[in-house]
């Protein structure tokens, strides 16, 4: 796995965001975010249907060490949840940028896209925190 | 930098997450604790304990001068190699440490937590004046602890033949001395397993062999999660130099007889159970969530007699729900927990949650 995808837009924060050909995007957490929560246990995700502001508390990631928030990378209306999530939060574990994403979310303003970090910016930032 | 044990580079080797405990790099997991954790529970893992304090008590007075020391009592070891966990106490009867003691053949041998070395060894020292005994710390040994139920099986399988025999027949809470090996049926699992104390030099190539039979290298994290399902207290957590063990869940570590006996905090824990019963000390005892959510240590607990907080808290790999120690009001009936604001349901259960893999509470 590429810890820094290239197709992916990163948050200071930690999640990801990948723009659909459709013009809704996934959002999900980073590598860097789930090697250092540890075994996840727990993903509490928003309702479908939540109109969500850029930086909102948007998630709960629940695991060995912590509880943390997720904020949303991006603004939107939630229009699917990864139900797989439920019975496997591991998976946010082992495949973070694939099947362990988080929400689809159909975004209102594609411009704030550009205020994230591609991944090399990314990869800078995890390096110096 | 911190200190590092014998086993530093097969941490590393085994693609350990190392961090800082108490001075020491350890491995925090090697992966996945949660993995490791039920490594444990089904076959057979292996935890480096070697930053922990070997401490061997000799001398003509070794025996009365640790009767006065500890709360439970070492007479009662009444064969060399037996072993039994107390607390040593101070004078106001709060818990300085909980440790392990074995009888030996020179004596006895007393293993206390790493995080209080410092603390633990000042404190028998001045309090071991007037007795004649000897009292030295053994940093060369290194500890292995192997647990699950393929654990004993699989190191029978790298000893030689005498210390092979001798180990499969231990009974729980005993060991045996082997030229400068100790071999002891004791641990922070809740499963069968024994732990190694041998000397530092020894100890990689014993952990090479266990990795070749297929015992899997086990961090702290995992270690936290093992003891918590077995309800077995952590010190600085479910209890410290300002809680009785009397609301520590550590009654049974209080031998009162011989009444003649004295021992540190003796006079103190004697109005603890009283006061307890009286409402005016709290007991430690357990809690489960059975939802969604995971309680925390320092979570706020309320009960109908008032209010208490969770001393440890984790989710249960065994049981893939949460679980806590928590220090409440006696006899409260309902409570519920604050997690992050919301108040939850949670239920009241003896503090011991699992026993070799299988669910003890109703």
């Amino acid at each position: 796995m590429s810890t820094y995808p290239d197709n992916l837009k990163y948050a200071a924060t930690h999640e990801w965001v990948r723009l659909e050909e459709d013009g809704t995007a996934t959002v999900g957490i980073s590598n860097h975010a789930q090697d250092a929560l540890g075994d996840i246990v727990f993903v509490e995700l928003p309702e479908v249907g939540a109109t969500i502001h850029a930086k909102d508390e948007v998630a709960v990631v629940e695991s060995v060490k912590a509880a943390s928030d997720v904020y949303s990378p991006v603004s939107g209306e939630i229009i699917e949840t990864n139900s797989l999530l439920e019975d496997a939060p591991e998976t946010v574990n082992s495949v973070p940028y694939d099947d362990g994403w988080f929400y689809k979310i159909q975004i209102s303003d594609e411009l704030e896209l550009d205020e994230l970090m591609d991944a090399d910016a990314y990869s800078d930032h995890c390096e110096d925190n | 930098m911190g200190q590092k044990t014998s086993l530093y580079q097969k941490h590393l080797d085994a693609g350990a997450k190392m961090v800082d405990f108490a001075g020491w790099d350890m491995p925090i997991n090697y992966g996945s604790q949660i993995e490791e954790h039920n490594v444990v529970r089904n076959q057979a893992g292996i935890f480096d304990v070697s930053h922990m304090t070997v401490v061997d008590v000799s001398g003509p007075d070794a025996q009365n001068f640790l009767r006065y020391l500890l709360s439970n009592d070492v007479a009662k070891l009444d064969e060399i190699g037996r072993a039994l966990y107390s607390g040593m106490l101070n004078e106001t009867g709060g818990v300085v440490d909980d440790l392990i003691v074995y009888r030996m053949s020179f004596g006895y041998r007393v293993v206390v937590n790493c995080a209080t070395r410092d603390k633990d060894l000042e404190w028998i020292r001045a309090h071991s004046k007037g007795f004649n005994a000897k009292i030295e710390e053994q940093p060369q040994l290194a500890i292995l602890a192997v647990h699950g139920p393929e654990a004993i099986q699989k190191v029978c399988s790298i000893l030689d033949d005498e210390r092979a025999a001798a180990t499969a027949e231990l009974k729980n809470f005993r060991g045996f001395e082997s030229r400068a090996w100790f071999i002891a049926r004791t641990g922070y699992t809740g499963e069968k397993g024994v732990e190694l104390i041998l000397p530092n030099e020894e100890a990689p190539d014993v952990w090479d062999k266990l990795m070749e039979v297929d015992v899997k290298p086990v961090g702290l994290g995992a270690r936290d999660t093992l003891r918590l399902e077995a309800g077995m207290n952590l010190y600085g957590h479910d209890m410290d130099e300002s809680i009785s063990p009397v609301a520590a869940n550590m009654e049974q570590t209080i031998s009162w007889q011989p009444q003649d006996r004295d021992f540190i905090g003796r006079a103190a824990v004697t109005t603890h159970k009283a006061e307890q019963l009286a409402g005016n000390l709290p007991i430690l005892t357990g809690l489960v969530l059975e939802q969604r959510g995971v309680l925390r240590e320092g979570q706020k607990v309320l009960c109908e007699n008032g209010e208490g907080v969770i001393t440890s808290g984790s989710f249960s790999p065994t049981l893939k729900h949460s679980i806590a120690l928590a220090r409440i009001p006696i006899n409260s009936g309902a409570c519920q927990v604050d997690i992050r604001g919301a108040l939850t349901d949670v239920r009241i259960v003896k503090p011991n949650f699992v026993r070799f893999g299988k669910k003890v509470f109703e």
